[in-house]
């Protein structure tokens, strides 16, 4: 299945991507490629055969539902690029 | 002082042959001297290791019993450290500083290490040379003009350089077996829930697993000792009781079956590296193993289902990298979209778009049969091969890539021959398996390894089976010229 620049630029849109005009064409590519090697699944016979998601087929872990962590706000928003009053700052999303 | 095993230090330690502020020093002057040379460093913690090293010193003279206690190794980048920046090699986290231990690096800790820095990698450990790094590329103390592997390479180029006298390593696809192989070292991948992955930065979570890079089978021993166990931090962590991996080091081989995959010796194989590994083999012989061929027929499907599965699990797990509660944001953001946008598109690199791309694509509306579920279904005939195989033989055995070192660029401009790189160690990580590269030759004067895959939880096996190969071998402890014999000072 190729792939064409319309389709990267919805995929990288979904995706949240910035892509400039002068690399799409190279990103295409690269992309056309990889699909390409894993186009080759598509040959297989895997009619009645169940997907496998974790290697050793356990199901999630349950724990009770309690407070295990303490409130550390503070620090947890040292790394923010911006924060205010213990609040993530972010540019205007309704006007 | 340098040419020590992680074994050796330990002892030295305990015999006050050295104290652990003396063999931390040492290590930290060989990095300042020599790694402008690798570039295998991204962060060298000074300060806080010859801290660290005193402390374990007092400790050491009270007869503190940590087993680790005073011995110095270094981290890969992708482990979270409490007040040390971790970068993850990608400009997306060039200032993060993470407010916690992973539990891995708690592990240490509590074990009594010193830590001397942290290593470099592959972006987002995304990659098989070390060069897609934020903080450039590492070199290969073999030969500089080679690649050490990746994705952790910086952990390789460490040891193998003798910056460090081990280190911790991720494996998603090879990243551990690969590096080693190219550097001459041993490498252990454990069982997928062996390790847990509370604070080790997420690529594709069903199939990362940490481990270690070590000069011997032995110091692998040790540090997996430390780092294996129960965390309920890792939902996917598994509660299995952790034996004694030094008590059966030294296990006789004698009744071992060895399966040999037909597939492992295709065509793409290099010739020297070939005949490197079958002598391996026939040295197994000797010890009292059987050889026996065996047959993983979806082998060449395995390339295919991990670039659906992991650039999947990928785009998932770095979506969390939003530019607004930590990580890299980008200047003047004229509203959100542009703000998620720009700050992803300028803080992650080449092929962690690449991925991330792919992974959206297999993901979207109309795709996810064809691709995400169909890589899950061939990622289940490659379960069972393995399934099927280890009730014939107790261990599988081939080469662990296809070729020495390659040189910078080589495989610049193609990401599938990159990703053919790990045809031979990437469908352990879709079976979840354990699996060991240990040196067992040369090719054009680069080392070249020796793989094993064991059963799940078999690690203490292929230690087993890795150091009594060693104690027969001297493979492990050849040393680059320049690091034998001393001309790098």
């Amino acid at each position: 299945m190729s792939i064409d620049r319309s389709e990267v630029e919805k995929i990288a849109h979904l995706a949240r991507l910035n892509i400039t005009e002068e690399t799409l064409a190279a990103t295409t590519r690269s992309l056309g490629e990889v699909l390409a090697l894993v186009d080759e699944l598509q040959a297989v016979d895997t009619s009645g055969i169940s997907p496998l998601a974790h290697p050793l087929d356990t199901t999630q872990r349950l724990r009770a539902d309690e407070v295990t962590e303490p409130n550390r706000r503070e620090q947890l928003q040292e790394n923010a690029p911006a924060a205010e009053d213990g609040l993530f700052l972010v540019p205007k999303v309704i006007d | 002082m340098h040419k020590q095993t992680l074994t050796d230090i330990v002892a030295g330690l305990r015999s006050k042959a050295f104290s652990s502020e003396e063999i931390t020093r040492h290590y930290l002057d060989r990095i300042a001297k020599l790694d402008d040379t690798y570039n295998s460093f991204i962060t060298v913690t000074a300060e806080q290791a010859l801290n660290q090293a005193r402390m374990a010193d007092e400790q050491l003279a009270n007869g503190e019993q940590a087993p680790l206690c005073g011995v110095p190794i270094a981290h890969k980048d992708i482990f979270c450290t409490t007040g040390v920046r971790t970068s993850c090699a990608s400009r997306m986290l060039d200032n993060f500083i993470a407010p916690y231990d992973a539990t891995v690096v708690e592990n240490f800790n509590a074990a009594g290490t010193v830590m001397l820095g942290k290593t470099n990698m592959d972006e987002f450990a995304m990659g098989s040379s070390n060069e897609t790094s934020w903080y450039g590329p590492v070199k290969n103390p073999w030969n500089t003009g080679c690649v050490p592997g990746g994705s952790s390479g910086g952990s390789a180029a460490a040891v193998a350089a003798r910056l460090a006298p081990g280190a911790t390593a991720t494996d998603t696809g090879g990243s551990i077996r690969q590096p080693a192989s190219l550097c001459g070292l041993t490498g252990l991948k454990p069982t997928y829930g062996r390790v847990s992955r509370f604070g080790m930065i997420a690529f594709a979570s069903s199939l990362d697993q940490g481990g270690t890079l070590t000069q011997t089978a032995e110091d692998s021993a040790l540090m997996l000792q430390v780092m294996a166990g129960f965390d309920p931090k890792d939902s996917t962590c598994v509660d299995k009781a952790v034996p004694d991996y030094c008590a059966t080091l030294n296990d006789s081989l004698e009744g071992l079956t060895i399966g040999i995959p037909r597939e492992y010796f295709s065509e793409g194989l290099n010739p020297d590296a070939e005949t490197a590994v079958r002598n391996a083999l026939a040295e197994l012989e000797k010890l009292g193993a059987t050889l026996k061929e065996i047959t993983l027929p979806h082998t060449g499907l395995a390339v295919p289902a991990y670039y659906v599965i992991a650039p999947a699990e990928c785009s998932a797990n770095l979506s969390r990298f939003d530019g607004v509660r930590f990580g890299h944001r980008c200047e003047e953001p004229k509203d959100l979209e542009d703000m998620y946008k720009r700050s992803r598109a300028e803080g992650f690199g080449d092929e962690v778009k690449r991925r991330i791309l792919v992974g959206t694509y297999c993901l979207s509306a109309g795709f996810y049969d064809a691709y995400y579920r169909k890589a899950q279904q061939v990622r289940q005939l490659i379960k069972q091969d393995f399934v099927e195989a280890f009730s014939e033989v107790d261990v599988i055995m081939g080469p662990t890539t296809t070729a020495p070192a390659f040189e910078f660029g080589a495989k610049g401009d193609d990401p599938v021959a990159m990703y053919l790189e790990d045809i031979y160690t990437i469908s352990t990580n879709l079976a979840g398996l354990p699996g060991l590269s240990a040196p067992c030759g040369f090719v054009d004067n680069k080392p070249v390894g020796l793989q094993m895959i064991g059963n799940y939880f078999a690690e203490a096996k292929l230690l087993n089976i890795a150091h009594r190969f060693q104690q027969a071998t001297d493979w492990h402890q050849q040393l680059p010229a320049v690091v034998a014999n001393g001309t790098e000072g």
